[in-house]
């Protein structure tokens, strides 16, 4: 009997995507039939790649019609993967592309995460770029940026790009759909050194809680090590009443993030330029957040035109205490990077606030002065980033404990 | 013809080149700056003042009278010039008008095709053109390409033209020069006019060597027409036209700089090197097309020029809004345009006096006592494809289509830096390479190649390589960009199959063949 399914997309202004139709048949084999505007250089290629797709998943005899927009190879065998998931949804065998060396670099806790991009899950043509305009972390997005049907196709290629995708030294996010779904999403791309789990819509920490086991069992399963961190982001007026309670519901969580389009729709208003009507919401991120030890990470700015209004709101963000920002498109991040950096003010009270702590711990005293004044834990660490920050910037010289005289 | 009447030879870079071109015959690439013919240049037939009415009136009713009154015959050379882009309107006109008249195999050597020229076709495959030695754009280089046009192309740079015309390679039989603005004696320039383009300067060798030139004007003005970009003197006779051009075809009400995240990056890579190379320094010169990517790197200049109070003594068009701003804010003394791209280009040139026009004489000319391409500190161009050894493809893409011209490509890159910005890949096409698929331009004129993944310096240009010591810039090697690419797109590409047949040869700016396009099967 014959079945025919299909997946990816097609159509003139398609790049790097390709559309896949898949006739399964009763006998005679595979069949490829490739249309590509690479034919010449990769044709012979792609024709491989899909015998040795078909063949990890099983499947002995089928046409498959691939209509090739410069998809590259990850691209192809996920769009071929979900044809065939689409026919046969009890099928779970995955093919798996090889896991490339620059997919595998790890993430530490303390990290900077100034800006955030956002790949929607489903567009191969944005993540292949993604990491060159060096944001501090990529969200690979299952949720809102996914049309309903396609949940599936993207699940695959997010996983594929994991593997595949060199995104140069960004952290590796993915934020994954509400529950339950977001609990399947796991299965898919938790064995692929995913760095931070973004959970949207966050309301309580027994939400967290359930994805932190999930995750912990597949990472067992699959004999990892690492953990994964987790950022859920606030979106609702309950989100914002339980913050505390969910920023401290996991040592996971290393950050805690606001999203006020949805938030400003949950408590009944429309999100303005001034955002006094979410003033409240993003203090008290940011308090739960600094209560828990997470770092209080601000809303996307979604007019990528106007980068006057994004600088102004990555400071008024700044002087909340936020240390982040989401982005949906790379020129935001140079932007956001430049306003979180440290004012020259900035650096030279906390190289003062420094010196006197490394001053103080080698000579062994317990208490930080600095002239008549005692400095508390809280402002050291804050220096201690402040410094750490500028010099990663290469605003501060990384020698700059040399020179410093005091 | 077989591939035994091309004769090939290998030439220095070890290309199979033909030694001869349509029966005449081609000297083999030897080497930058080794060809040195000898002898006295070409020159047009002597004419005399009598010949020609004295009250100066050398108007014709139509294009078919003047091609008739030239004399046209069985396979002479035509010639046009390309300064109304993809709006003109004349060319098909002359082509239409020769199938009227009843000639056949013309050779057509425009100074560039664009896509708007698609309906000659119909004249090489009815016989009235016999082969195109120019750019062949778009669907022109396909139907080449597919070897469907009798002879062989012969494409050469914007200054290999003038050398061709020059020492007697090509020799116009008639040009035919479309004209904005003309008199009724033939002088003529692009300032005015509803067809305004700026300049006709690619026209200045066809105006002073073909056997006879006409002028085609849609805007026919008493004399004297001032300024004579062409000079009446060189011209038999002058038409008027309803339509020499669609305007909105011809410039851009605006250009548009490039939104892609991609290629802005680029661009601003390509202004930090400038600057932290030190070539962005006061009375500086450079020259930057009118691609997305390179007004976008003359924005980023711009912003860097202002924070150090730089200012340059010239920059060199194809000009744009963006070069017209540098002009007018005193970021650069002068510009030399060689062409204009948009309507703020056009009214500069009107109305500034350091905006200048330039011809592929002063600017590319290799037959000239110098020309200005080597004066130039730094040069922003593009490519289809670049090779480990900085060889670089500007008209042929990876699967051997013929699809691109040379313009000035090749002239350019005398500059003192020349930079390629180009993205590593398009789509899954590796833009680095192992090898070209076509050789326009030795590796060893070629400095830098910008990409949005790293730049490339080539280890020739030491002095680059020390003058950017101690800056962030993402230098890599050209190997390490060109794996960095093959991951990517999954290995390397496979190479196009291609027929014996030559469609057409690469001249470069000497005149000698530097390589050569196959028919692609």
């Amino acid at each position: 009997m014959a079945k025919t399914c299909e997946a990816g997309r097609r159509g003139e202004k398609v790049r790097s995507d390709c559309f896949v139709s898949l006739e399964l048949r009763d006998s005679g084999g595979i069949e490829v039939r490739l249309k590509s505007k690479v034919e010449v250089m990769y044709g012979e290629s792609i024709k491989r790649l899909c015998m040795d797709v078909l063949k990890i998943l099983g499947i002995e005899n089928a046409l498959v019609t691939l209509d090739d927009q410069g998809a590259l190879p990850f691209t192809i065998s996920a769009r071929l993967e979900t044809a065939v998931k689409r026919c046969l949804p009890d099928n779970n065998r995955e093919y798996l592309p090889e896991m490339l060396e620059h997919s595998m670099y790890k993430t530490q806790r303390e990290r900077f995460r100034r800006s955030r991009l956002y790949l929607p899950g489903n567009e191969p043509k944005f993540m292949i770029n993604a990491g060159i305009h060096k944001p501090d972390a990529i969200i690979l997005d299952l949720e809102d940026s996914v049309a309903p049907a396609e949940k599936d196709a993207a699940r695959v290629l997010v996983r594929n790009a994991l593997r595949q995708v060199d995104f140069y030294g960004a952290e590796r996010m993915v934020r994954i759909n509400q529950l339950p779904e977001g609990l399947e999403d796991l299965e898919y791309i938790i064995p692929h050194n995913i760095h931070v789990i973004l959970i949207p819509k966050c309301e309580s920490s027994e939400q967290v809680k359930q994805i932190d086991k999930r995750i912990k069992e597949i990472l067992n399963k699959n004999n990892i090590k690492e953990s994964v961190f987790l950022m859920p982001i606030i979106e609702s007026g309950l989100g914002v009443i339980k913050a505390y309670e969910i920023a401290s519901s996991s040592d996971n969580i290393i950050a805690l993030a606001i999203g006020l389009e949805d938030y400003t729709a949950d408590i009944g208003t429309e999100r303005t330029k001034e955002g006094r009507e979410s003033f409240f919401a993003r203090s008290q991120v940011v308090n739960a957040a600094r209560a828990a030890g997470a770092q209080p990470i601000d809303t996307v700015f979604s007019d990528v035109t106007d980068m006057d209004g994004l600088r102004q709101s990555v400071n008024e963000a700044k002087s909340l205490g936020f240390e982040g920002k989401g982005c949906i498109h790379p020129r935001q991040i140079k932007v956001i990077h430049d306003a979180f950096a440290p004012a020259e003010r900035e650096i030279e009270k906390a190289k003062r606030i420094v010196s006197a702590f490394e001053k103080a711990e080698k000579e062994g005293l317990g208490v930080v002065s600095l002239g008549s004044k005692m400095i508390d834990p809280p402002v050291v660490k804050r220096a201690l980033r402040t410094v750490k920050l500028a010099a990663e910037m290469g605003i501060l010289d990384k020698n700059w404990r040399d020179e410093y005289v005091q | 013809m077989s591939s035994e009447e091309y004769r090939l030879k290998k030439n220095v870079l070890g290309r199979m080149v033909p030694t001869i071109i349509n029966g005449k015959p081609a000297v083999p690439f030897q080497g930058v700056g080794k060809y040195r013919p000898t002898g006295c240049k070409a020159a047009p037939p002597i004419s005399t003042c009598v010949d020609y009415p004295p009250d100066g009136n050398k108007v014709l009713p139509d294009l078919k009278t003047s091609l008739i009154k030239a004399c046209i015959k069985d396979g002479m050379t035509i010639s046009t010039h390309h300064h109304l882009r993809n709006g003109d309107l004349v060319a098909n006109q002359i082509f239409d008008a020769c199938a009227e008249i009843g000639v056949k195999d013309l050779i057509w050597f425009p100074s560039a095709s664009f896509p708007c020229q698609e309906p000659i076709i119909n004249h090489l495959d009815s016989g009235v053109v016999h082969h195109i030695e120019g750019s062949m754009n778009g669907p022109l280089g396909r139907y080449a390409s597919r070897g469907k046009m009798r002879g062989m192309g012969v494409l050469r740079s914007h200054g290999g033209r003038y050398q061709a015309v020059q020492d007697g390679d090509v020799h116009i039989d008639i040009a035919v020069i479309a004209a904005p603005t003309a008199d009724p004696f033939g002088n003529a320039n692009g300032l005015t006019g509803p067809s305004a383009c700026g300049l006709i300067g690619f026209a200045l060798a066809d105006s002073q060597y073909a056997d006879r030139v006409i002028v085609v004007t849609d805007n026919l003005i008493d004399f004297p027409c001032i300024p004579w970009q062409i000079q009446g003197n060189y011209v038999d006779f002058v038409v008027k036209m309803d339509k020499i051009g669609d305007p909105e075809k011809i410039v851009s009400g605006t250009t548009q700089i490039t939104k892609s995240p991609d290629r802005l990056l680029i661009a601003e890579l390509t202004a930090r090197f400038i600057k932290e190379a030190k070539i962005m320094k006061n009375g500086f010169s450079f020259q930057a097309g009118a691609g997305g990517t390179s007004l976008a790197f003359v924005t980023f200049l711009e912003g860097y020029m202002r924070e150090e109070g730089i200012k340059a003594r010239f920059v060199r068009g194809g000009s744009t809004k963006y070069l017209v701003q540098l002009l007018e804010e005193g970021l650069t003394d002068y510009i030399l345009d060689g062409q204009t791209f948009d309507l703020d280009g056009v009214r500069s040139m009107r109305e500034n006096p350091n905006h200048v026009n330039t011809s592929p004489f002063t600017s590319y000319n290799f037959h000239g006592k110098g020309n200005f391409a080597s004066m130039v500190d730094t040069v922003v161009l593009g490519a289809t494809e670049v090779d480990v050894n900085f060889n670089a493809n500007v008209v042929t893409h990876s699967d051997g289509l013929l699809l691109h011209g040379i313009g000035g490509w090749q002239n350019c890159l005398f500059s003192k830096c020349t930079i390629l910005s180009i993205p590593s890949f398009r789509d899954r096409i590796p833009v680095i390479v192992d090898e070209v698929t076509t050789l326009c331009g030795p590796g060893e004129l070629i400095d830098v190649i910008v990409t949005e993944r790293g730049i490339a310096i080539n280890p020739r240009r030491k002095d680059l390589l020390k003058a950017i010591v101690g800056s962030d810039l993402p230098v890599k090697t050209i190997e390490e960009l060109r794996s960095e690419v093959e991951m990517i797109c999954g290995g390397k590409p496979a190479k196009p199959k291609l027929g014996d047949r030559v469609i057409a040869a690469i001249k470069w700016v000497d005149g000698t063949v530097i390589d050569c396009v196959r028919q692609v099967m």
